[in-house]
């Protein structure tokens, strides 16, 4: 799960990490106020959406006034952001983070994430004197610049890795123990609260020494949120697509994609594997659409219903692979489904597995229009064909 | 003959008073599996079928000689129930459970190292050995037994490609789905290493899909270590960067774990790629043919 920018700060501020004085305004005028409320002559305004490159889109801004202030907040609020990580439509604007802007004398990275390799398979704290870089382009062009350290939680986090951080980010004297101490709050907010990846980036040096996270980004892992409650509430729905949001409450796993062939199929593996085949056919996926093991007639209707909500699905394919569930009751699923929602796109259903036979014979004798396929690839044949004509 | 389910392996399965674990303990004892003892904390004293339930897995392990575990308890119980087994000595534990913290993965993965034991999973389908037995959720009716060993990381897509091999009459010597998780209690590589020093598994079968580095590392054991042959699939051709496909650990990030990539360092390792998921038994055949296996 992501969070703004504004949540991750509050977080931070609370976990003793030095943040920017601001605050989030919904209108122009609240970001006046907040503004007036910070004082001083130097502000950034910067939109809060659920994206990366934010600032090359236009949605983050300086103001040298109050007034600024609200008129740069004026323009952002409310527009149509686009940024590499947001698509060709952009993402609206509902509100945005008004801030001090302070004077910088360098910016360094510090990321917290996980680490999947082999022989590895801990957390890995990512730190570099090259900030405000994206780290995978550091990381591709000048790997010497990242200090990687590995802390596990079976054990408490112990100086001496705050110092390795710090000392290795050239850092003297007085910011050596500021630096430290960042670290190992990061650290421990990623342990307690199940995140999945922290960054800041940049982490300012200000001109009077000070350490400060100018940007703050949190994922949170989806299969830990049933123990931290306060940060489940964190979540924005608005940010995430209708679809996928439905199809999360509903128990089945979707994604939506720009293709024109809806998919429904039941295991994730097999669900990808659907999506490659009809590519390899020569059509394009509308969708990821994973039923869940068991594809009850109630899964596939509500599968169905998210199906054709993307008007661009022009046909269907339904590839089950009965396993204990079997195939002549997945099959009676589907007649079921279709009928009751009068089902009016074409569709292929492909099953496979236990009582394959039956299934095929009872999809082929009811009154709902489908086309039988027995093989994988036919079936993938067939679906595209039917978009094509 | 296998490995790590072989016909010495004792089952016990935790959490089998659930609907789950009930029902795939009674699926697996119709495939022959050798299930010994049930586990529920709270539950001691019942049975399932003549199956003696126990309140602790040291119970199972001292009373019925438990030597293997299948685990079928809801994510907020199942990193305490893998920690018990361990403890216990068991040294196959087989996890279904789907949703488990990540966190909990890391911690358990640290404390597996150096107590002798295997885990699969979590969130996977289980382990098969056809003629012998089965842990977890692998329909019974798709296995052959035979002499290729079957690796997967997702579900139904393993059971896809065992019914292909069985379905052209290219028997299993056993079949693992390690699980769709970001970090797995075995990885590609362990499991390789195993069927690569098992006398009866002739090729191996590896089903890999987007996200993370496992199928990379599986490349380099292949080309370093193994001379066995390795037949591939990659599941994602298709999929976008940055979107989760359904398994947790299934997605792109910052253009790394591609199915592109993964295919490309697999063929440098010498490993047959099948880019159509419909023809992996037939690509099977065609490699046991040319080693006048078939």
């Amino acid at each position: 799960m992501k969070i703004h920018e504004f949540q991750a700060k509050e977080i931070f501020r609370e976990y003793g990490i030095p943040v920017p004085r601001g605050e989030v305004a919904k209108t122009p005028r609240e970001a006046k106020r907040i503004a007036s409320q910070i004082g001083g002559e130097k502000f950034v305004v910067k939109a809060q959406i659920h994206a990366g490159g934010r600032g090359k889109g236009g949605g983050v801004r300086l103001a040298s006034s109050f007034q600024e202030v609200e008129d740069v907040a004026e323009e952002i609020i409310g527009m149509h952001l686009v940024t590499r990580q947001t698509g060709p439509e952009g993402k609206k604007v509902k509100q945005v983070l008004v801030e001090e802007a302070r004077k910088i004398k360098k910016e360094l990275y510090l990321g917290v994430a996980i680490d999947r390799s082999q022989n590895s398979e801990q957390i890995v704290i990512m730190a570099s004197e090259s900030g405000g870089m994206e780290i995978e382009e550091v990381a591709a062009k000048s790997p010497e610049m990242i200090i990687r350290l590995g802390a596990n939680p079976v054990g408490s986090f112990s100086g001496f890795q705050g110092r390795k951080i710090a000392y290795g980010l050239g850092l003297t004297k007085p910011m050596i123990s500021k630096a430290s101490r960042i670290v190992e709050n990061l650290y421990n907010f990623f342990i307690e609260k199940d995140a999945s990846l922290i960054e800041v980036n940049p982490l300012a040096i200000t001109e009077d020494n000070e350490l400060l996270a100018l940007d703050a980004k949190i994922n949170f892992d989806d299969d830990a949120l049933f123990r931290h409650p306060e940060i489940k509430e964190l979540r924005d729905v608005d940010e995430e697509d209708p679809l996928e949001v439905e199809a999360k409450n509903t128990g089945v796993s979707y994604i939506r994609l720009d293709g024109s062939v809806g998919c429904m199929v039941n295991g994730a593996g097999l669900a990808m594997t659907t999506m490659d085949l009809i590519k390899l056919a020569g059509g394009e996926p509308a969708n990821f659409l994973d039923v869940g093991g068991g594809a009850s007639a109630e899964q596939i209707e509500k599968a169905f219903r998210i199906l054709t909500s993307d008007t661009k699905v022009k046909a269907i394919l339904v590839n089950i692979f009965g396993g204990i569930l079997r195939c002549d009751r997945v099959a009676n699923g589907i007649i079921e489904a279709a009928s009751n929602m009068e089902m009016k796109l074409p569709m292929v259903v492909r099953l496979q597995g236990t009582n394959v036979t039956e299934g095929r014979r009872v999809l082929e004798e009811s009154s709902v229009k489908f086309e039988v396929a027995e093989g994988l690839y036919e079936a993938a044949q067939k679906v595209v064909a039917m978009v094509k004509s | 003959m296998s490995i790590l389910l072989d016909r010495n392996s004792r089952i016990a399965i935790q959490g089998i008073t659930g609907g789950e674990g009930s029902f795939h303990a009674r699926e697996a004892v119709k495939f022959g599996s050798r299930v010994v003892a049930g586990v529920t904390p709270g539950k001691g004293g019942g049975d399932l079928d003549g199956i003696l339930v126990y309140n602790r897995v040291i119970d199972a392990v001292k009373k019925e000689g438990a030597n293997a575990t299948g685990i079928y308890v809801p994510a907020a119980f199942a990193p305490d129930a893998i920690l018990e087994a361990i403890e216990a000595g068991i040294k196959l534990i087989v996890c279904m459970t789907e949703g488990i913290p990540v966190l909990e993965m890391v911690k358990i993965k640290k404390l597996l190292k150096g107590s002798g034991a295997h885990l699969i999973g979590p969130n996977c389908p289980g382990i098969t050995t056809p003629g012998v037995g089965k842990i977890g959720f692998m329909p019974n009716f798709i296995h052959k037994q035979g002499r290729v060993g079957v690796i997967s990381r997702s579900g139904t897509l393993t059971y896809e490609v065992i019914n292909q091999l069985t379905d052209l009459g290219i028997g299993q010597s056993t079949s693992i789905g390690i699980g769709g998780d970001p970090i797995a209690g075995s990885t590609f590589v362990d499991i390789l290493e195993l069927f690569e020093d098992d006398p009866e598994t002739n090729l191996v079968v590896l089903i890999g899909e987007i996200g993370g580095t496992a199928e990379e590392e599986a490349a380099e054991f292949i080309k370093e270590s193994m001379k066995k042959p390795v037949v591939a699939f990659i599941a994602g051709t298709s999929a976008p960067p940055g979107k989760r496909m359904g398994h947790a650990g299934a997605i792109i990030t910052a253009g790394k774990g591609t199915a592109d990539e993964k295919i490309g360092v697999l063929k440098k390792a010498g490993v047959l790629v099948e880019s159509n998921p419909a023809y992996i038994g037939v690509a099977v055949k065609e490699v046991l043919e040319k080693m006048g296996l078939f």
